[in-house]
């Protein structure tokens, strides 16, 4: 009985022992996998509250000289920040518009049998499947042609073309997963589509409508090309300005860094927002 | 108040889900739509509720023609076998939402609102969302909401179906009250002969998209009018025996016989088949001139107080009902016993020839 009391006892040990000893393994490729996907963004905040003169000096690995002068010539100057605002504007626009759109369509895939719609549901997303650059120059003589060239609504149009299908797709995965029967209860007891749409079935889908909100930003605040294609001055995006920042006096790093770091920020926001339902969203809301 | 289905037919596809049906529901009735799985109770109830419009035919409530109407004029209630609510409303909403959109004032709505969560004993979750609450509870929930409104129609699709055994019967003893005081028409579909039979009223026994029978339950269930009925209203199925009549003499089985009785002596001789329950079932000749079959056992279910028997005889599966416990041999031969009064003779086409006395007695 002791020997196997003594036994048992060891063997508890030893299991513990090369629990911790797991544990440390996973803290440690946890630890590198974090320091991998945090340097760039160290770096940049690191940058943003140096001074130029030690930005191109010696490397150090926290500001010696510690400036917020960056933050301050970006938040006063309007030429910078009404980049963020033109951003803001025609993101805001795109989202608005994508969500427009692809609501009643994604309503339309999910409830529906109609002739092609599946050929239809699969072209929408291989709009996804050509480069931005691919619809630059239509667009930049389509909109001069009107008068949109240099507007928000210019970029917050040529976005909806990558933004609407993704919003379609991921709306319909969302739509599936509710009942046909509580649309058609809903109708029983009275409701028109459009009040049914609106006070029952929007609030159900009310987490994909935020998923897609999201990926509608994430596609329209990163995008540079067609933005800058689009725009001349007024409605330039933050993205195209912070590419143009080699002046006589040489690049401002510091000006750019911070710029950068403003960049990250409503987009941190957003992924706050939404994030229990980011990986749903990921699979076009088919989990 | 009266629903009248006039030659009603659905075909989806080039598939026919519902044989051109005839109907007419009174006013205050309990009507069960009696049917297996894929039978088309739906597919018909749906076609009542205006969902789906009828391929051919029409459809008149009150002596006026609401084929192809709007779901939305209709006033028609409807409750899913899944628990439908609006989840994202609470249960006070959920059942004063109807309500809402007719535009009654507020106190008419409380007032009523509490009135079918008293009934449905829900009053005490009336802040609760509906997915806060048990499997039960969420279907009474939609049950009050589809009897709030008075809706002159409502529709009831195998509602107790995803519910558990106790709450099932919990709420099957209620159903019949509820229905008492809506005054409306109701129409409930089931899979079960046992819960059309305990909710009374009519029956429509329905087989592969069509209306088999239609009457007062016991009646049909006591005289159905042909094979398919009587194997739908039954539960465990009615056991078939083909039987040939040669004067005074039916003979079955391989060459057994048995004294022909009142019931079949006015029919011409011939082959029929002969139906009955597994409840007649004997293990004993209960009568003198019992038909005696010769049968193999294959498997026995003892339910606590009862015996279900599987027998096999001469290649056609037969279930009995035996009252108490008994342990029989598993493979071997069991001889089995039937009064021939238990018996009801179809045509071979399946057409009731005669049904049996018992039956017609009671």
């Amino acid at each position: 009985m002791t020997v196997a009391g003594t036994n048992n006892a060891s063997t508890v040990v030893r299991r513990r022992r090369r629990a911790v000893v797991i544990d440390k393994k996973k803290a440690l490729v946890m630890g590198l996998y974090l320091i991998f996907l945090m340097l760039p963004i160290y770096w940049l905040l690191n940058m943003s509250l140096k001074s130029n003169a030690e930005i191109v000096g010696d490397l150090t690995l926290l500001p010696q000289d510690f400036t917020l002068e960056n933050y301050t010539t970006i938040l006063t100057d309007p030429s910078w920040y009404m980049g963020y605002v033109n951003s803001i504007i025609y993101v805001t626009i795109n989202m608005m518009i994508s969500l427009a759109v692809a609501l009643p369509a994604a309503y339309a895939f999910s409830r529906y049998n109609f002739m092609g719609d599946k050929h239809l549901f699969f072209w929408l997303l291989t709009n996804r499947m050509a480069p931005p650059a691919v619809f630059a120059l239509p667009f930049f003589q389509l909109y001069s042609s009107v008068g949109l060239f240099d507007t928000h609504l210019a970029v917050a149009l040529a976005h909806t073309l990558f933004n609407v299908p993704l919003a379609v797709w991921i709306l319909e995965g969302f739509m599936r997963g509710v009942p046909k029967e509580i649309d058609e209860t809903a109708y029983l007891d009275g409701y028109s589509f459009s009040r049914f749409f609106t006070r029952i079935f929007m609030p159900l889908i009310a987490p994909g409508i935020g998923v897609t909100a999201f990926f509608c930003f994430m596609f329209s605040w990163v995008e540079l090309l067609l933005s800058r294609t689009l725009t001349g001055s007024d409605a330039r995006p933050i993205a195209a300005i912070m590419t143009r920042t080699s002046g006589a006096a040489g690049v401002d790093w510091g000006v750019l860094a911070a710029a950068g770091m403003l960049t990250i920020v409503p987009g941190a926001l957003v992924i706050y927002f939404v994030r229990n339902y980011i990986a749903k969203g990921f699979a076009l809301g088919r989990v | 108040m009266t629903l009248v289905l006039e030659g009603v037919s659905k075909v989806v596809a080039g598939q026919t889900h519902i044989h051109p049906t005839d109907l007419t529901l009174q006013n205050g009735t309990m009507n069960v739509l009696l049917g297996p799985t894929l039978s088309g109770k739906t597919s018909l109830m749906r076609l009542m509720a205006g969902l789906d419009v009828p391929s051919s035919g029409r459809i008149i409530w009150n002596g006026k023609d609401v084929t192809g109407q709007r779901v939305q004029d209709r006033k028609v209630a409807m409750v899913y076998q899944q628990f439908i609510n609006y989840p994202s409303m609470t249960v006070f909403e959920n059942i004063a939402s109807p309500l809402r959109l007719m535009r009654m004032s507020a106190a008419e709505i409380k007032t009523a609102v509490h009135e079918a969560a008293d009934l449905m004993q829900l009053a005490p979750f009336l802040d609760r969302k509906p997915l806060e609450l048990s499997g039960g509870q969420q279907q009474r929930c939609a049950l009050a909401r589809a009897l709030v409104k008075k809706a002159g129609l409502v529709l009831l699709d195998e509602p107790l179906a995803n519910l558990d055994y106790k709450l099932r019967e919990e709420l099957r003893v209620e159903i019949p009250k509820i229905f008492e005081e809506s005054g409306a028409i109701f129409v409930y579909a089931t899979t079960e002969p046992e819960e059309a039979l305990l909710l009374g009223g009519n029956t429509a026994t329905m087989w592969q998209g069509q209306i088999t029978q239609f009457g007062l339950t016991p009646s049909v269930y006591r005289l159905p009018n042909n094979a398919t009925t009587a194997r739908v209203f039954s539960d465990p199925p009615m056991n078939f025996l083909r039987v040939t009549k040669a004067g005074s003499v039916l003979a079955f089985g391989d060459g057994q016989t048995a004294p022909v009785t009142s019931h079949m002596a006015a029919m011409p001789d011939g082959v029929y088949l002969a139906g009955f329950r597994p409840n007649h079932v004997a293990l004993s000749p209960n009568v003198p001139g019992a038909m005696e079959f010769n049968t193999t056992l294959s498997v026995t279910e003892i339910t606590g107080s009862e015996t279900f028997i599987h027998l096999d005889h001469n290649g056609e599966p037969w279930v009995g009902l035996i009252h108490g416990v008994h342990h029989l041999k598993i493979g071997q031969g069991l001889k089995v016993y039937l009064d021939t009064d238990h018996a009801y003779i179809f045509a071979e086409d399946g057409q009731m020839v005669a049904p049996a006395p018992y039956a017609k007695a009671a």
